[in-house]
């Protein structure tokens, strides 16, 4: 792949990646946050893949095929039959409203455009370059995670979060070793099977999964 | 396969085989012990391994596993917690299995999930991969989920979504920390198997790029100190802790909470070298404070005895914060020396709150009145285990917080061991003022009729029930008055933890 082509492809996985992040601040409905996770799933995995064929790094590209498979197939699924099993259709009422949410995220993309200095300086490159990028995704996820009042919007802002950690691990360091990468996966895997039963416990418990009705616990 | 090998092993593997164990056979009258086994079989596994590391420290399965005197002392701590504990169970289990609050599948569940999770703690202090520790540590999260949950009340799901969001939050940005001081790593020139194995890293330490580190230090101490139960991220812990049934929240206060920590000592280590000792320092420092003082705070109004003590861990951890934060021998070793202190009164305590919560049937200081009458064993523990974490003598935390105050006297942190100590009084004068009441208040006039049965139980717990109460002061207390063999292996272990210079 020449030099110019591994740039652009790159510049598109994560413009992509990027998008994908802001506009889940953007829907209401969960069906649609949980397609354009997937599709966020799918460009991180292009990202990887694009990244192993620039290094000519078999195992790197097979790591990407399998990282796009879980983040765009089998967590978008376990999440839809979560909402299935649900019924609730829409995110009711963001803390933060959605032409607030969009500026914050603005301002969360400058911020994370200033901390990441440091590590683009260490080894200046195209992949490094793009690491803004994913802290931004980053802190929107944890915004996502903060601002919005449903079970299953906390889910996806928490894996928003691990997928720009794997973003970053990837543009940075090209990955973690192989027995924490699979490691890692394992826990978020379980994590999201964990809070998916929790979330059906809820339901149970308090008749929705407002969380806003989750006072019981205070002082 | 060498001696050294079996027994870094074995304190992952035997809790596991039990778990496998419980799968297989569910929890009955036999299996109940098997989880006390387990625990015993990973402390006498922890203390031959600490014989044997003492100085120096050995690897097994190809580098996946390390061991040094810091990794043999918390798999002490691990190892004695879990004994009271895992003793403590099936006394725990009959009381509510008797009153129909739980069924055979639950306490399967109960059997499986503890064991996992005691063998999570030991591969994460095991481990020599900091990504390896940080697998280890979420899983501990994930598998200590349905346990927090363990009752299905409203309160319990609610405890345990929050643990499970804030902890698996908290400890991403581990992660992302972790990622960081790897592609520094990889910049130094370390090859990419040895890039995140805590000792290469400490050796490397000098030719880390500072600003990398700097973001990933940061991270990794936010992260793990989420975990650890520190400000600013310790909101899941009162709920959590409190939920728990007995023998849990006594795991999860009692050494989770320090084995999170144990994660900071060793990133501290590689900070000190590569960004110079007051960038951790400084961390800590606001950490320790903000602790303790959120603990003091929110102890005053606090009117639940579950979460009285689970506040009294943050404050703890507060203070293990701040002797890590000194730095140096005497600090390290007192803050070991807290650890384990803490680690066995605390965990009295909450088995102690256990058999209140079956007398009672309520979780209030106040509906708690003259416990000294009624059941005087549990109530006589009680008293003895609060002193213990006020830090009175003969109790080892005494020596302890002596020693991690004095150590910052001598360091030039004066002011904030006087902060401190201003802190933890005001912790320790709200405390004892609830448990006063609880202990000699005028008792209510008769005892609901319902829950006569279940309180008659609870009021002379059978003699597995009392062991552990029991066992764990006698311990706190002779670690007070001396250290014995201990003294060489706590040296080692603040040695490794950076205590020379």
């Amino acid at each position: 792949m020449s030099d110019s082509l591994y740039v652009q492809l790159l510049d598109l996985a994560c413009g992509a990646f990027l998008l994908a992040g802001v506009l889940v601040l953007w829907r209401r409905e969960l069906a649609a946050i949980v397609w354009l996770f997937a599709l966020q799933g799918a460009s991180l995995g292009a990202l990887v893949v694009v990244l192993g064929l620039h290094q000519g790094d078999a195992e790197t590209v097979a790591v990407g095929v399998g990282v796009g498979a879980l983040r765009a197939g089998l967590l978008p699924y376990m999440m839809r039959r979560a909402l299935a099993a649900g019924g609730e259709k829409r995110e009711t009422q963001p803390i933060v409203n959605v032409p607030t949410s969009l500026v914050v995220a603005a301002v969360l993309a400058l911020l994370a455009y200033a901390v990441s200095q440091p590590l683009v300086r260490l080894a200046p490159s195209p992949a490094t370059h793009a690491v803004p990028v994913t802290l931004t995704v980053l802190l929107v996820g944890f915004f996502v995670l903060v601002s919005r009042r449903r079970a299953l919007s906390q889910v996806v802002g928490f894996l928003l979060m691990d997928n720009a950690i794997t973003a970053t691990a990837f543009l940075t360091a090209g990955g973690v070793p192989l027995v924490v990468e699979l490691g890692v996966t394992l826990d978020v895997l379980l994590a999201v099977l964990v809070l998916q039963i929790l979330t059906a416990r809820m339901r149970a418990t308090f008749g929705g999964t407002d969380l806003d009705e989750l006072r019981e616990l205070h002082d | 396969m060498t001696a050294s090998t079996m027994l870094m092993i074995a304190p992952v593997a035997l809790p596991l085989l039990a778990s496998a164990a419980y799968l297989a056979f569910g929890w009955n009258r036999v299996t109940a012990w098997l989880g006390a086994a387990a625990s015993a079989g990973l402390l006498a596994a922890a203390v031959a391994l600490a014989a044997r590391t003492a100085g120096g420290s050995g690897t097994a399965l190809s580098g996946l596993l390390r061991a040094d005197a810091l990794s043999a002392f918390m798999l002490i701590v691990i190892g004695a917690v879990a004994l009271l504990a895992m003793l403590a169970s099936p006394a725990y289990l009959d009381a509510m299995l008797a009153a129909g609050h739980t069924g055979p599948r639950a306490t399967r569940r109960y059997g499986v999930l503890t064991q996992a999770f005691v063998a999570a703690m030991a591969l994460a202090v095991l481990a020599a991969n900091l990504g390896v520790l940080w697998v280890a540590v979420e899983a501990t999260t994930i598998l200590t989920a349905f346990l927090v949950g363990f009752r299905r009340t409203r309160q319990a799901t609610e405890a345990a979504w929050k643990y499970v969001v804030i902890c698996s939050v908290g400890i991403a940005l581990a992660l992302l920390g972790i990622v960081m001081a790897y592609y520094a790593a990889l910049h130094a020139k370390v090859p990419s198997a040895q890039a995140l194995d805590w000792a290469e890293l400490a050796r490397h330490a000098a030719a880390l790029d500072p600003g990398v580190m700097r973001m990933a230090v940061a991270l990794l101490v936010l992260g793990f100190g989420a975990k650890a139960g520190l400000a600013p991220m310790h909101a899941w812990l009162p709920d959590a802790h409190s939920q728990a049934p007995a023998p849990v929240s006594a795991l999860m206060s009692g050494v989770l909470l320090s084995v999170a920590f144990y994660a900071i000592l060793r990133v501290k280590v590689i900070s000190d070298v590569a960004l110079g000792a007051g960038f951790a320092r400084t961390l800590l420092i606001v950490a320790a404070l903000a602790s303790l003082a959120v603990a003091a705070v929110l102890l005053i109004a606090q009117r639940d005895y579950k979460r009285m003590l689970a506040y009294s861990s943050i404050e703890h951890m507060g203070l293990v914060a701040l002797g890590s934060a000194v730095g140096g021998r005497l600090a390290l070793a007192a803050v070991l020396l807290h650890v384990l202190g803490h680690g066995l009164g605390k965990s009295v305590l909450f088995l102690g709150s256990g058999h209140i919560l079956q007398l009672t049937g309520s979780s209030r200081t106040d509906a708690v009145r003259g416990l000294a009458g009624r059941a005087p064993l549990v109530a006589g523990t009680f008293a003895l285990g609060l002193a213990a974490l006020l830090g009175l003598p003969p109790f080892s935390v005494f020596a302890s917080e002596l020693g991690i105050v004095r150590a910052g006297f001598t360091a030039g942190y004066g002011w904030a061991a006087v902060v401190a100590l201003l802190l933890v009084a005001v912790a320790a004068a709200a405390m004892s003022r609830s448990a006063f009441g609880m202990l000699f208040g005028r008792p209510d006039p008769a005892p609901a009729p319902a829950q006569a049965d279940g309180a008659a139980r609870a009021a002379r717990p059978p003699w597995s029930a009392a062991v552990p109460l029991v066992a764990g002061l006698a311990l706190c207390a002779a670690l007070g008055v001396t250290l014995g063999p201990l003294q060489p292996l706590l040296e080692a272990a603040a040695d490794a933890a950076g205590g020379t210079p």
